[in-house]
């Protein structure tokens, strides 16, 4: 797993460094080139996780920008307007997420969506406070972050 | 072309950081209050940077930026749960409208588990 992304990167430096011109879309090609080289010429049949966690994280930092984008919209345009339209309220999470590195990955998740602010972790690690702006209610809120989270997890399992 | 893209985007950072600073006058309670301003900010001071990459492509500009934007997501959620959490163990209260509360019942627990010790 490691081994390959740096195979990848080595082969995105061999491409920079033989066109001869650093830019970002040099770089970003050659990454993809490497890529879709070390897919062919991937012999092992057992380990192929890798070629599926590229673009599903590049998939979730596309997801990721686009809920930013939406809810500073909302916020904005809340923000501007004279009237409060917000029904705030602190909900509790239950993780799936068990190790300190998807807590931390997920609670940056949550707290750079707008609206949304992590106010703590319970003690044994299960579950997190949310402070919510948009509350329309708990399952509502809890199956939208599900839906993250588990997409967070593909990544990282 | 790209001096429109450059314009669209450092007007989006700009808006962004506007809309945090009117955030902070207007909104009705504390957590609400840091809620925006956190993120509006990271958004807003990020978009910047990517606009600064961009302008100045050749020198160590864009590795610069990359790196700030990088510690700035890595940094700015745990500042705001910390102050967040600090503000709700020394009880500063919520707006009225707060319709939910699931954190509350546990500091109170807290507190009538604390008591006993105190009095020994």
């Amino acid at each position: 797993m490691v081994k390959k992304f740096l195979m990848n990167l080595l082969l995105s430096f061999i491409w920079v460094a033989l066109t001869g011109s650093m830019n970002y879309s040099d770089f970003l090609f050659g990454f993809l080139l490497g890529f879709f080289i070390l897919w062919i010429l991937n012999t092992d049949e057992s380990d192929k996780r890798y070629f599926t966690r590229v673009p599903k994280t590049i998939g979730f930092f596309f997801y990721f920008l686009y809920e930013m984008l939406v809810a500073n919209i909302q916020v904005a345009y809340d923000l501007i307007t004279p009237n409060y339209f917000f029904k705030p309220g602190i909900v509790r999470f239950p993780m799936k997420a068990t190790s300190d590195l998807e807590i931390n990955l997920l609670s940056i998740f949550i707290a750079l969506t707008p609206g949304t602010l992590v106010l703590d972790v319970s003690e044994d690690k299960k579950s997190i406070y949310v402070h919510v702006m948009y509350l329309k209610s708990r399952e509502d809120f809890v199956s939208r972050i599900r839906h993250a989270e588990t997409k967070l997890l593909e990544i990282l399992r | 072309m790209m001096d429109i893209f450059i314009g669209l985007l450092s007007t989006i950072g700009a808006l962004a950081i506007l809309f945090a600073s009117i955030g902070v006058v207007r909104m009705p309670d504390f957590y609400l209050r840091l809620s925006v301003t956190v993120k509006a900010a990271t958004m807003g001071v990020g978009v910047f940077l990517i606009c600064a990459a961009i302008v100045f492509p050749d020198s160590e500009v864009p590795v610069k930026a990359l790196a700030i934007i990088f510690f700035l997501l890595l940094t700015a959620p745990v500042g705001a749960h910390m102050i967040g959490r600090m503000a709700f163990r020394s009880k500063i209260s919520v707006w009225k409208d707060t319709w939910i509360d699931d954190l509350e019942s546990r500091y109170t627990v807290d507190e009538q588990d604390e008591k006993p010790s105190a009095e020994e």
